[in-house]
């Protein structure tokens, strides 16, 4: 692998950048590897890191229908938080977070990991009796929450609407101080890059139509490129896990949705902190290239079309306007959409699927690409050991006839 | 707007409409085993294409009616009213 460094910058830059090579190499499939990953998102993409890193397993594909990081992953608004309300999740977030503090680094791949903080709006007593149950409940499980006042979220974000008779007054928030952004695509090829560099083929262009058993276990997938035999079989296809599960013989508690986003025309440096409100279902944040890039909820059905309607377009627009009369001067510049597998409880699934030799990375809906890290570490174990890692116990897919369901409807907005 | 067909009011914007979940899911019995009930409540067929699916026209008649639409082109190609 070509390290990347300010050294190499400067002679490249003298040299008319002749000397660069491709990040990772392209390959054709081969007829046999040891653990399969379908799904060349951030999650297939880090497991097949972390099994060559931590495991060293590096008979190891990832197989992408389309193109790397094609999917969720690079149309995601690329918020990393951990303030979630359950102890078992703060744990596997944080974890993350945590993780995604030392990527860049890690990796030798500049993430733009940005930890500029979040906070998520109160807009009245209400609000703000709810976000001190969620914040104690967070703190407990040693997130950094701390629930503001008023005059410290206008100083935070100096363009919301200071009036207490607007639409949506502020009356204090959530913060979150370590959360942030990073840049979508490098994650992807960051990760890509990395595993590539141990060992991993990425083999992009292949779909995976079906799976091929040999006594009751999963021996191969069957591929538009051909019949690749494997040990395991890691699954992380986001909102297509269903149809995979269904071409294997098993449903999987899962709705595809359309979750979109959009943004802004460019404009100089005006918002530099996450802002979101749970009660009028919107987020923003400032691009380093200056788009503001706004989300909100689910489009109101289930869907594969990978493209959101007008009505939440709206939903997401209007309250944000509404909470900065300045945005409103603003021309939208772009649209668009992913297919988010979402779950009953808003938690992942993490574990063995009922055919054995196929495991499962799905689930994450709304909010998967800030775990990405931790679901690579935690699926590669899987994968490695065929046992759980401790922190990804909880999400297995035996949750739902137990009852013992994770229920992260705080997860709120779908970020 | 895309209009979608109540089998009681005629042809009708779909902003009117609540989706309400998969059709045609029979409610287990009494004896039935926790996977059975699993089953039941959370694993939904999350068809990719042709779906048939349970939606209130709530702003409308507020009846629950039974669409056929698919989920790759969103279009809907037949309603009748709910049969539980
Ligand atoms: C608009 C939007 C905004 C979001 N905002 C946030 C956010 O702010 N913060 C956050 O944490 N999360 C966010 N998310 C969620 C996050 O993007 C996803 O949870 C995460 O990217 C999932 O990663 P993945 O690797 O599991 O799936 P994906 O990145 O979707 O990758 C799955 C891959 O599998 C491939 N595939 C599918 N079927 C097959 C097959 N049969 N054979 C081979 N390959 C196949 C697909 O082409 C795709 O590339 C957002 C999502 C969307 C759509
Ligand atoms: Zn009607």
């Amino acid at each position: 692998m070509q390290r990347y460094s300010t050294w190499r910058l400067i002679r490249e830059a003298l040299r008319a950048h002749s000397g660069w090579v491709p990040a990772w190499e392209d390959r054709d499939p081969e007829p046999r590897y040891e653990i399969v990953l379908v799904g060349g998102g951030g999650h297939g993409l880090a497991t097949a890191y972390y099994l060559a890193r931590n495991h060293g397993i590096r008979r190891v594909a990832v197989l992408e229908r389309g193109w790397i990081g094609g999917g969720n992953t690079g149309r995601n608004t690329t918020i990393i938080r951990s303030n979630y309300f359950h102890p078992r999740s703060a744990a596997l977030y944080d974890f993350s977070v945590r993780l995604y503090e030392g990527l860049a680094r890690e990796l030798n791949y500049n993430i733009m990991f940005s930890q500029r903080g979040m906070i998520e709006i109160a807009h009245s007593e209400a609000d703000l009796e709810t976000m001190s149950r969620a914040a104690n409940s967070m703190r407990l499980s040693g997130v950094d929450i701390t629930l503001i006042g008023r005059e410290q979220a206008l100083a935070m974000a100096p363009l919301l609407d200071p009036s207490p008779g607007c639409r949506w007054p502020v009356r204090g928030a959530l913060m979150q101080r370590r959360a942030g952004t990073a840049r979508h695509d490098a994650v992807a090829w960051g990760y890509a890059r990395a595993a590539a560099a141990l060992g991993v083929h990425i083999i992009q262009g292949c779909e995976v139509l079906g799976f091929d058993s040999v006594n009751g276990r999963a021996a191969a997938v069957e591929t538009s490129r051909g019949r690749i035999e494997a040990d395991r079989i890691g699954i992380a296809v986001a909102g297509n896990s269903s149809s995979l599960a269904r071409a294997t013989g098993f449903e999987l508690p899962l709705h595809s949705y359309t979750l979109q986003a959009m943004v802004s025309e460019p404009v100089k440096p005006c918002l530099d902190c996450i802002v979101s409100s749970n009660t009028n279902g919107s987020y923003v944040s400032q691009s380093d290239k200056g788009e503001l890039v706004m989300g909100g909820n689910l489009d109101r059905c289930p869907s594969y079309a990978q493209r959101g309607g007008f009505r939440v377009t709206q939903s997401v627009v209007a309250p944000l306007v509404e909470m900065f009369p300045a945005f409103g001067s603003l021309r939208l510049m772009r649209q668009w959409g992913g297919t988010v597998d979402a779950s009953p409880d808003n938690s992942p699934i993490i574990g063995p699927a009922p055919v054995p030799g196929i495991y499962l990375n799905c689930g994450w809906g709304t909010g998967g690409f800030k775990a990405i890290p931790a679901g690579g570490t935690v699926f590669a174990h899987l994968l490695a050991t065929g046992t759980h890692h401790p922190l990804s116990a909880p999400f297995d897919l035996g949750r739902f006839a137990r009852g013992e369901l994770i229920d992260e409807a705080h997860a709120g907005v779908a970020h | 707007m895309q209009q979608f067909p109540c089998p009681f009011c005629g042809p009708r914007p779909e902003d009117e409409f609540r989706y309400a979940g998969d059709a045609g899911r029979p409610r287990p019995g009494r004896d039935a085993s926790d996977a059975e009930w699993a089953a039941y409540l959370y694993f939904g067929r999350n068809a990719r294409g042709a779906a048939r699916e349970l939606w209130i026209h709530s702003y409308g008649c507020g009846r629950w009616i039974e669409l056929s639409r698919d989920t790759v082109s969103h279009v809907v190609d037949g309603a009748k009213p709910m049969n539980p």
